[in-house]
């Protein structure tokens, strides 16, 4: 479920877009901007190094991505972005 | 990520490309701007504002001069150009007039558009030439390793003012409101929505359009002001205020007030184009 500052009154009709995050781990070279205006904050550096040495951000939590493409827009190294999940019909 | 495939129960599918994948020259990439540097947010908007004009990409090209910011050019996938140190105005005003059916967008740097090519500058903007032109403004000249620029803020440490810079810095936006530019904006790379925005109607603008981008420099301009980039990004969210229509001669840039953001000039005037063929050609 998604957290509100103050919860819409439609919240119950609002269908909240999700998101898939994809990372080209080796265009990265780790400056942290994803991680830290992703307004969600599902983005942290992961332990792994790349092919130059940087530490690439992994999604922590899958789910709460709302495919807002902030990660996508802010990267200078076109190295992470976000894609629509389909949603099910009727859910 | 597979997992939220597989709870939605959609099909397995193949890992989309990058949406602006099929505007960069993706055997370039990594390209060469350094860590942070918001050289890359200011190009990828560029091209994501390219996209959404619905301008036909075939005959929509870029042009650069010299500098860390010059280097756009070659990392773009449609017609471009790579020029000499402060000429990017000069050689797309050729592309311009010689086929006036092109988008042409200039996308170059502080000291390359306004220290050497100042003069070319002023002159686009006063025939009102219809060019698109982005200067990336990191304060300094980033790819010689730091010197002072005509942007340099007072009292800012760069390589040749080591003691702080002792001049006071061109206010871009009023420089080109002053030459008779038709459009005239400013945002910084965290402003990326509203910096795309503009620069798709900048593109759609019929008169010479300028976008000044406030992006970090943090391995020449960062590291002697002790500016880390997520502190000139904070100072970017903290420290600016958005005012459109704001007097351009409110607009210099001290982060030690607010920074004045937004859409400053739009104005309809007739181009150097437009005048030229009224007057010469027996249309
Ligand atoms: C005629 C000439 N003079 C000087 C230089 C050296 N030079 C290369 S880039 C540059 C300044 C670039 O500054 P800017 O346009 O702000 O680009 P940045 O690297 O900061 O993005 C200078 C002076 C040159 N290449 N050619
Ligand atoms: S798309 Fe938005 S919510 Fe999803 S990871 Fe990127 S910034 Fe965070
Ligand atoms: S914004 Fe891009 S380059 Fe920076 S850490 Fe995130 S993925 Fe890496
Ligand atoms: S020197 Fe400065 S402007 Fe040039 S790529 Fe590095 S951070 Fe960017
Ligand atoms: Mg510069």
């Amino acid at each position: 479920m998604m957290e509100y500052w103050r919860t819409p009154f439609d919240a119950q009709t609002i269908q909240v877009s999700q998101g898939i995050v994809h990372i080209i781990e080796d265009r990265c070279k780790g400056c942290g901007y994803c991680i830290e205006f992703c307004p969600k904050h599902i983005l942290a550096f992961s332990p792994r190094f790349n092919k130059k040495g940087y530490h690439p951000p992994e999604v922590l939590q899958p789910d709460g991505c709302v495919n807002c493409h902030y990660c996508e827009i802010i990267c200078p190294e076109f190295a992470i972005y976000s894609v629509e999940v389909p949603t099910a019909p009727g859910g | 990520m597979s997992q939220a495939i597989a709870r939605k129960e959609a099909p397995l599918q193949q890992v989309p490309d990058h949406p602006l994948e099929d505007l960069i020259r993706s055997d370039r990439i990594p390209h060469i701007w350094c860590p942070g540097c918001g050289i890359g947010t200011a190009f990828a908007a560029t091209l994501a504002a390219m996209k959404a004009s619905g301008q036909d990409l075939s005959s929509t090209c870029m042009v650069s001069g010299i500098g860390c910011s010059g280097r756009a050019a070659g990392y773009v996938k449609l017609d471009s150009f790579h020029t000499t140190h402060g000429r990017a105005i000069p050689f797309a005003t050729g592309l311009k007039l010689g086929n006036p059916r092109l988008n042409v967008v200039v996308f170059s740097g502080d000291g390359d558009l306004f220290a050497i090519g100042g003069n070319h500058f002023i002159h686009a903007a006063r025939r009102n030439i219809p060019l698109t032109v982005i200067c990336l403004n990191n304060l300094n000249y980033g790819m010689t390793g730091g010197q002072v620029a005509a942007t340099t803020p007072y009292l800012a440490r760069t390589t040749t003012t080591p003691a702080g810079n002792t001049e006071a810095p061109f206010n871009l936006p009023l420089l080109a409101w002053a030459a008779g530019a038709s459009f005239v904006a400013r945002w910084t790379i965290l402003h990326i929505r509203e910096l795309t925005d503009c620069i798709q109607k900048a593109m759609l603008k019929n008169g010479f359009a300028f976008i000044e981008v406030l992006g970090p420099c943090p391995i020449n301009y960062g590291r002697r002001n002790k500016e880390k980039p997520l502190q000139t990004l904070k100072l970017y969210q903290e420290q600016t205020i958005i005012r459109n229509q704001a007097d351009p001669s409110d607009l210099e840039i001290d982060f030690s007030k607010k920074v004045v953001l937004g859409e400053f000039v739009d104005k309809e005037r007739s181009t150097c184009i437009e005048n030229y063929d009224k007057t010469c050609r027996l249309l």
